[in-house]
């Protein structure tokens, strides 16, 4: 055996505060391994969307470092910031945000575009990443003549194209219809890629992901196992976590990592 | 989503006009309305002749007048300043119907008006024999300034958008039993304008962070590869040739 590749993920002693002087993060200590499903779990305002940007160096200037796959993110070193943007692939809230050219294929190529991929290379990258997630066949389309659920489909693929060592999702299932809730979950879970969850679904983080991690006030709280994560009410309670009426995390299966 | 599709410019068809590259048309307009701006106003005939020349490459494009029509509507502010002219202006006058105009006037404001109308139907022919993205692709090759064309392809994406935020906002007006009658309604509107210029600020921050986590460093790349061809050129050089010998023609006679 070789050694170990090195974790996905290292987050360590991350403080931010925004420049207003609202701070959001209080020292966040995060590690995830290569190919871990990891769920970060909080209630809005807990800092998770602060922390996603800290991931790929959009924001920067507090303390504490990042590490992804053993490069650290230096946000002045702009060719590390590159490759760190390669590795730290984020699907943002709003597929709106995400898809602004006119064509599906465009927004697709637009990521490995930017990386210096072209010709053959770029088209095979474009049809992969959309075979990836189900939506081969409106690379041709307008993003906005698709439905919400399509988009937010295509925002992931418009991420796989660059083929990232984690994929990062800033709350996946908001505004989604159930079928197209599962439908994301079928994808993501065909995905061989280190994935971050971000997000206050639960009963979603118990479906796709085997850990959990809970932030809070700007602080990891709890890093454990999602089912017995969601198990803890007093924890759940303790930091405006909700599981919908009706669920019960000990009657569905846990799943298990790979 | 999709709203209204009422402004759509783009008629989709296949015509040999619709097949040139959008580039090659773009130049092709260009030539054919620098002709048309040279040509000495008082040759009336030559504007005939351009305004043919319009309808040939319409009926070639299989584009109806009653898609040309109503949209060049937009150059009503230039039109009423045309029609200012011959009243506001000095120089000998004459009379017609009783009203005293300005003889310079009137030549000028036939001068605004047969040379705008021209120009707008030609782009309006442009715009739809073109899809809007190619309209792009076609300035990108053009070397037109990267941040202009980047501007309009953001507009022709998001344009869809915030016109449909507008018509939530005011359905959500509408149904507070709000209804915009008299001026005193303005400063709801204006306000209504503003919250929406704030969103769409906002959206446009949100836009630029999810480019810069795919690596975006200031230029959007160019994604086609590719040249007209010749035939292509020729084709094209037919509009704006016709309109030079016109032109000359017309220069000669002045």
């Amino acid at each position: 055996m070789t050694a170990p590749p090195a974790p996905s993920l290292v987050v360590r002693g991350l403080a931010y505060a925004y420049p207003d002087g609202r701070q959001a993060l209080y020292g966040v200590d995060l590690r995830v391994e290569r190919g871990e499903r990891v769920a970060v779990l909080g209630p809005n305002g807990a800092g998770k969307t602060t922390l996603v940007l800290h991931l790929n160096g959009i924001l920067s200037g507090g303390l504490g470092t990042v590490e992804v796959a053993g490069l650290t993110v230096r946000p002045r070193d702009r060719d590390a910031l590159r490759e760190i943007r390669r590795r730290v692939g984020i699907v943002f809230q709003d597929p709106d945000d995400q898809l602004f050219l006119p064509t599906v294929r465009d927004d697709v190529a637009f990521g490995p575009a930017n990386l210096g991929v072209r010709g053959v290379e770029l088209d095979r990258r474009v049809r992969r990443a959309l075979e990836a997630v189900g939506m081969g066949d409106v690379a041709d389309r307008p993003p906005h003549h698709l439905s919400f659920g399509q988009r937010r489909r295509v925002a992931v693929a418009t991420v796989l194209a660059m083929e990232p060592e984690v994929l990062v999702l800033d709350e996946p299932t908001s505004n989604l219809d159930p079928a197209g809730r599962r439908e994301l979950a079928e994808v993501l879970r065909g995905l061989d890629v280190t994935m971050l969850l971000v997000t206050h679904d639960l009963p979603y983080a118990m479906q796709m992901c085997e850990r959990s991690v809970v932030l809070s006030g700007g602080v990891v709280v709890v890093d454990g196992p999602t089912g017995q994560v969601l198990q803890d009410a007093d924890l759940l309670r303790a930091h405006r976590l909700e599981l919908p009426y009706g669920f019960d995390p000990r009657s569905v299966p846990e799943v298990t990592r790979g | 989503m999709g709203a209204g599709h009422a402004y759509r410019m783009h008629r989709p068809g296949d015509s040999p006009v619709h097949r040139l590259p959008a580039h090659v048309k773009v130049v092709a307009l260009l030539g054919f309305v620098l002709v048309v701006v040279a040509t000495p106003r008082e040759q009336v005939w030559a504007f005939a002749a351009y305004a043919l020349m319009l309808a040939v490459v319409a009926a070639v494009a299989r584009v109806p007048a009653g898609f040309v029509l109503p949209r060049v509507l937009v150059e009503l502010p230039f039109v009423v300043f045309a029609v200012l002219l011959p009243l506001v202006a000095t120089g000998p006058r004459v009379d017609v119907a009783g009203v005293s105009l300005s003889l310079p006037g009137l030549w000028a404001a036939w001068n605004v008006l047969a040379k705008g109308t021209l120009g707008v139907v030609a782009a309006i022919l442009l715009a739809a024999t073109t899809e809007p993205r190619a309209l792009l692709v076609g300035l990108q090759r053009l070397r037109v300034p990267a941040l202009l064309v980047e501007i309009a392809s953001f507009m022709v994406r998001y344009v869809d958008l915030v016109a449909d935020e507008m018509r939530r906002m005011r359905i959500a007006r509408e149904s507070r039993g709000f209804h915009a009658g008299h001026m005193g309604h303005a400063r709801v509107l204006a306000q209504a304008a503003g919250a929406l210029f704030v969103r769409s600020y906002e959206r446009g921050e949100r836009v630029h962070l999810a480019m810069l986590s795919r690596g975006y460093t200031g230029a959007l790349p160019v994604l086609e590869e590719g040249d007209a061809s010749s035939a292509a050129w020729r084709l094209a050089a037919v509009l704006p040739a016709a309109a030079l010998v016109v032109g000359a023609t017309a220069w000669v006679l002045e």
